[in-house]
This record gives structure tokens, sequence and C-alpha cells, in this order.
């Protein structure tokens, strides 16, 4: 393997996370793409090709919703495409757009993600029951509040986790939420308020959860060349992994992510990192539910197994830890718009590594990661960037 | 920068209809042919799967969570791309070019026979505000933007026409198509009226298949195939998805990728250094539209090359040899790649009766329907 072109991050823009945004899914791209060409100081004009990432149509109920998008994103009479993993997506996003300037084609490249669940009536959930088997699954008319609450059963018992321990993630994720601008849901909570909220689907109750949201988020990526005449301070991708894994999720070991481990390994490999929680300085790891960022630590080596919940207790992944976790306040803080949430990750470590994350800024961080998650549970995407 | 090439191509058979299997079998065959002829194990050797889907098509919420197994692609990179199978090669084109993967594989498929309301779904691509409330089928924006072209070209009914008839003709000799047949221009004129100036014929039928491609770069492709078919060139497009501001008669989206194409495979005169294209016809007009937009004739002249018979398998610059989508039948999102893989055949001259003597370069370019402005073309070579 040898990767000639590097591909620099220039520029990221996103708009508010909210429950019910006003602007249509067309006018939230263009808010965060806007955002992100200022920042870079760019126009239009100067983008090459465009990606985009956006989760399932039935949101929107809009078929070929990356056709409907295309003029909010910028795309107009430019190459453009949309990729898709499910949750996973809004990390995918950047990868994709890494491979449009990394393959030589494109110098430059504005990369978006968007959702806008509100749309979906009664409740976005709803659109959650197409996502299943048409034979041995839809029948069952699960939803996926069901299908997470075995995983975080599975995991908490096969390594005898008690419920306090994960809710600590939903108390500091929130908590850092307070100092990001965007931020749907921060809050001042305790352990207690987590374990005496509204239970969903045992063991998950009301602030295990991230809200349904609307958003948008963006980046610009540029080539080595163009990078170095737009900026100082380029904020690199060294690395990227993604990978899925079977579809029979019923069949799977739920305890352990074995598809983020892959796709860990294939970007660490890629970037020459050996000792992930060493090496890593800040990490935006996907946190849909709290007990998910545990689990995707250890996914992600950045901690044993079973182990991720002691390192939350020890205070090591708050912002002034040895390894910051989600100083962004994450999904259970900022908001989960599906294909935006992972973008926002992203975009909060480009702001850490070139230092502008203001008051969530962590001390001296030069290697970062951001890693999503979807489908049926299955679907592990990561990024890794140098300042 | 690294050269690709197509290492191995795999396809069902298209039929109008395959109650007998799923859309998992039917992928599962085209992909074991396909690792078949280029010798690899998805398993060991594969190091980037791609599939082509959307999920309304589909009838899924997040469709990628239904393709790994079946392609031997589980916990593998594997994603989808929410367009036409050519995007899926353009995709793989570009990762194998970075260096990160060495090869890579493309699927597309269409189970159309499983829609109950195709129009319905189609209606749901429409701008919800302004064009969803008027109603009807969809298709009546193919039937305005082919009067259109005509009124724009000052090409005949009869020379769309005879698109039908060439393409229906050709794809007799093919064993994938599912809709070929011996017609004539009267045939199609006579046919049922339905989106003025449309005629039934003159709309290419929906049909099921699967697809699947392996692509490699240059050591590796050398090292496992004889015929390694070169990707030489890629373009691609979205004009508006605004119905009220686009152009009508021009295909925008299909001039610009094809400009793209060209330079990348440094083609300066498509009409002399191409030898045979597959390009859209989802609709008979859109054939001639497009052979103008790639610059294979000038505006107004694709009618007269196809009177004078030079779009014919034996004429100078045959178009659709496989039947194209009028003869083959419509594969939404493996339309592209089903273009693709007859370019692979007639290349490495393998494409019995339908063979086009002496083919070197071709060009295939697909077009990602009502409503869209969307498409792509890939140039593919059997010399680099």
């Amino acid at each position: 393997m040898l990767i000639k072109k590097r591909v620099a991050v220039v520029g990221a823009g996103m708009t508010l996370f909210r429950r019910r945004m006003l602007e249509t899914g067309r006018e939230m791209c263009w808010e965060a793409a806007k955002m992100a060409l200022d920042s870079a100081g760019l126009t239009l004009k100067d983008i090459d090709c465009v990606v985009l990432g956006t989760a399932p149509d039935a949101f929107d109920g809009q078929h070929m919703k990356g056709e409907y998008l295309l003029d909010g994103a910028g795309a107009w009479r430019k190459p453009y495409v949309r990729v898709y993993v499910g949750g996973g997506t809004g990390v995918f996003v950047p990868i994709a757009g890494w491979w449009h300037v990394a393959s030589g084609l494109f110098d430059t490249c504005l990369v978006i993600g968007e959702e806008k669940m509100s749309p979906c009536h009664p409740h976005p959930q709803y659109a959650f029951s197409t996502i299943w088997d048409p034979i041995l699954t839809r029948p069952l008319e699960p939803n996926l509040i069901w299908i997470f609450a075995l995983e975080m059963h599975r995991y908490m018992h096969k390594y005898g986790i008690k419920k306090e321990d994960i809710a600590l993630v939903a108390v500091k994720n929130k908590r850092n939420a307070l100092d990001h601008p965007c931020a749907q849901i921060p809050a001042k909570i305790t352990v207690e308020d987590v374990l005496n909220s509204e239970v969903l689907v045992w063991p998950v109750q009301r602030l295990d959860i991230s809200p349904v949201s609307d958003g948008a988020a963006a980046v610009v990526l540029c080539s080595e060349d163009v990078a170095k005449k737009v900026t100082d301070s380029p904020v690199w991708i060294d690395g990227v992994g993604w990978c899925l894994d079977s579809t029979y999720w019923t069949n799977r070991e739920l305890a352990y992510p074995k598809y983020v481990e892959y796709a860990a390994r294939m970007a660490y490999k890629m970037a020459g990192i050996h000792n992930p929680p060493k090496e890593i300085d800040v990490a935006e790891v996907y946190d849909p539910f709290d007990y998910k960022e545990l689990h995707h630590m250890e996914g992600l080596q950045l901690a044993r197994k079973g182990e991720a919940p002691k390192l939350t207790k020890e205070g090591v992944t708050q912002r002034d830890g040895d390894l910051p976790i989600n100083p962004s306040g994450g999904l259970l803080g900022v908001g989960n718009p599906i294909g935006a949430a992972g973008m926002m990750k992203v975009c909060e470590i480009f702001w850490q590594l070139r230092g502008e994350a203001g008051k969530r800024q962590v001390p001296d961080a030069r290697t970062g990661l951001a890693q999503a998650w979807g489908d049926l549970m299955q679907v592990g995407t990561v990024i890794i960037m140098r300042s | 920068m690294r050269k690709v090439a197509i290492i191995g191509v795999g396809s069902t058979e298209i039929r109008s209809t395959t109650p007998d299997v799923s859309y998992k079998e039917m992928m599962f065959e085209a992909a074991t042919k396909a690792y078949e002829e280029a010798g690899i194990d998805p398993r060991k050797d594969v190091d980037s799967f791609i599939t082509s889907a959307e999920d309304y098509w589909e009838g899924y919420s997040i469709f990628d969570e239904f393709v790994p197994d079946q392609l031997g692609a589980v916990l593998k990179p594997v994603f989808t791309v929410s367009a036409d199978g050519l995007f899926g090669i353009i995709n793989a084109y570009m990762q194998i070019r970075t260096g990160l993967i060495d090869i890579a594989v493309v699927e597309a498929h269409s189970k159309a026979s499983d829609m109950l309301t195709f129009e319905g779904i189609v209606a749901f691509a429409l701008d919800p505000i302004y064009n969803r409330p008027l109603g009807g089928h969809p298709f009546y924006i193919a039937g305005l933007e082919m009067m259109r072209y005509l009124c724009e070209t000052d090409t005949t009914l009869e020379e769309c026409a005879m698109v039908v008839v060439k393409n229906k003709k050709n794809a007799l000799d093919n064993p994938y198509a599912a809709f070929g047949a011996k017609i004539t221009v009267e045939d199609v004129l006579n046919s049922e009226p339905m989106f003025h100036p449309l005629k039934r014929l003159e709309i290419s039928p929906l049909a099921d298949g699967a697809i699947v491609m392996v692509l490699a770069a240059e050591e590796v492709a050398k090292r496992l195939t004889d015929t390694p078919i070169w990707v030489k060139g890629v373009g691609w497009c979205s004009d508006t998805p605004q119905l009220e501001s686009r152009d009508w008669g021009r295909a925008i989206y299909a001039e610009i990728s094809a400009k793209m194409a060209y330079k990348m495979a440094k083609i300066t005169q498509p009409q002399k250094e191409i030898d045979l294209v597959e390009i859209d016809d989802k609709f008979s007009y859109k054939e001639l539209q497009h052979m103008e937009a790639l610059g294979l004739c000038e505006r107004g002249e694709a009618g007269i090359l196809l009177r004078e018979g030079a779009t014919q398998r034996d004429g100078d610059l045959p178009v659709n040899p496989s039947g194209g989508s009028l003869g083959c039948g419509n594969l939404l999102e493996a339309d592209g790649l089903k273009k693709a893989m007859e370019l692979v055949l007639q290349l490495r001259g393998e494409a019995g009766k339908r063979q086009v003597p002496d083919a070197k370069t071709g060009v295939a370019q697909v077009w990602r329907g009502i409503p869209t402005a969307t498409g792509a073309v890939v140039i593919l070579s059997r010399e680099y």
C-alpha cells in the first residue's frame, strides 16, 4: 500500500442541531457548506466536486434524496455523489471525499452531511420500521431501541457493568455540550437523573439516548498543493477505515463491535498508529446511546474489553483527562441528525486540532479520531486526522 | 497515478420478471460468476465492495444493511453509492488510484418486478412542494423533454422510432436481453400513445437483473488476466434538480461528464477515436440526445447518422450493440453497469453474434432517469 497524495481539511461549518428546523434540507446543506467555505476562505467556484451523505430517504419521504438536495449542496453542474452506510454515513462522507482528492482527480472537494428527521410523522422512529428483513424480522414490528436494548444488556451482562457506570457517559457528554454553541440538549445532570428517567426499553432510559434532530455539517477538503496556498494550519486526513458486518445481527456476539475494530485497524495501519490509547490525543466516538461510547472505545482499541467504564469513572475521558472522549458533547449533548452527526464529530476534531474549539478546547491535541456506527449494529467508519 | 482495469464481470440473465429468485440470490449468482472469471476469492482478495442502490427502489430503509453476505463481503469495507452502477465503477476507480485499495468489486441490481407502484415511487423523487402535487405519471416530464429536443434539433418522430427498431433488433442477439424483437418504424409509431409524443414502444420496459464487476490495480490485473479492460477516463455531473430552470433540449449533465472523461482519456476527436458506444436509451429520443451531448456528432445530426445506418452494429459508430435499455430492459441503478459490461465483452472480443469488429475503445454513459439531470460516463479500452 502506497498512498501518494495527502489530503487536508481546510474548513468546517455546521448548522444548529434542533428537533425541528424551519429550514429545508437544501437550506441547511447550504448554510453548513457556506460556513465551511468561508472558514477556508474559498467560494463555490473553487470547488471541484461535492460528496454528500444523508441517511434514509424515509425521513423526508423523498426518493433519491441525494438528487433532491444537490443544489443546496452546491453541486450544480459539478461531479456529485451521495454515499451511504446508514448511521455510519456521517464519518463515511469525508472518507469518500478523501478518495476523490487522494485519487488525484480533484484538488478540492466539498463534503456535506445532512439530516432532516422531523418531517417523519408521528415520530422518526417510524422510518425505522422498514430497516428490517421483511420476512424474518419486520413482522415482529421491532423498533431500533429494542435491538440496542438487547445489545446494551448483553454488554452489561458479559462484563458485569452497572448502569450507574454507563450513566456517567450521559452526564459527561451533556455537560460538555454546554460549551457547544450548536448543541440541542446540553444539560447539567447527575447519574441519579439518568437512572430515574423514564424507562423506554429496559435497560435503555430516556437520558441514555440522543435526541431526534435536524441539522447539517460540512468540511472542505483539498490537495496538499492547494492546502499550502489557502491555510497555514491544515489538518491532514492520515487514516481512513470502514467495515460492514453480516446482515444477520441475531447471529453476532453483541458484547463487542468487531466491525469497529476492523475499521479502526484499517485506519490505524494507514496512519501508522501502533498504540492507539497513547497516540490518539482526542477522540469523537459515536454515542447515540451512552453505552455505545464505551462499546466503541473498546472496539477502537482505546480501552480493553469491558474496561471503558473504568476509564470513564476515573475521569480519563473528561476534557482534561488523558484521553478526552467526545469533548463536543457528542450525540447525547449536541444532537443526532444521523447523516450530519458523524460530520459534526469530524468538524469537532478539525476545530480541536486547529486549537479553535474555544471553551471545549482540549490541550495539546495533535492526533484525533472520529468514528461512527450504524445499520443493524453492523457498520464502523473511522477517520484519523493530524495537525 | 495507478492504472485501473476491469478483470471480471458476472451477470444474471435480464428478465422482465424473476419470481423464482430473490435479489440476494441474483446478487450471489452475478458475484460468483465475476469472481470466478477474475480468479479471486472475495474473502481473501478483495479490499473494497461497492453496491449501487436507492432505498425506495428496494422497499427498505438503509438498504446497505442487506448486501454483504451474498457478496462474500462480511466484515469487509463495503459501502453503497446512491446512484447508478457506473458511479460504483467511478468510485472503485478512485479508490484504487489512491493506492489504498488493490481490488474492488462493484455491484448493482434491479428487482423492478417486486414493485407494485413504480410511478408512485418515481413521483416521490419530485420536489414535494412544487411538482409532486401536480400528480400524474411523472414520465410526462420525458414527453415534454422529447418535444423540446425534437423542436430544437429538427429530429423527427420517425428517427426516434428507428432507435427502438435498431435496439430491439440488436437485442435479439444478446442472450442477456429480455426485450429483443423484430419490429418496424410503423409498429413503434402505431403503439399506444403514452406521454405525448412518446409511444409505448419508445419507453424502455423495466427488467430484473444483477451485475457484478471486479476492478484491479495494474500490477494485480496483469497477474490475474491476459485481457484487462482499462478504465481510461471517467466523468460525472449533476445539472439542477429543479425542473423549472433546467435546459430541456440538451443533456448538459452528459456534455459535462463526457468532457471530463475525454480529457482524462486524452480523447480530442471522439467521433474518430471511439469505436463503439453504449449510451443511455431509457427513452428513444435519449439515445439521439446523448449522442450529441457526447460529441459523437453535431447537434441535430444524430437522427441523420441513424438514418444513414452509421449507428448500426456494422456501421461506422455502433451505438448500443447490446440492444440498450430498449432492447435489454431498464435495470434502474444497474443500467449503466450493464452498458459497461457490454463494452467489456465487446472489447475482449467475447460478444458473440453481437461482436463489433475491431473494437478498441468504447464509451458507456448513463442517465439516472426521470426526474433527475444526473449522469456518468466511463471510457474503457483494451489498450492503455
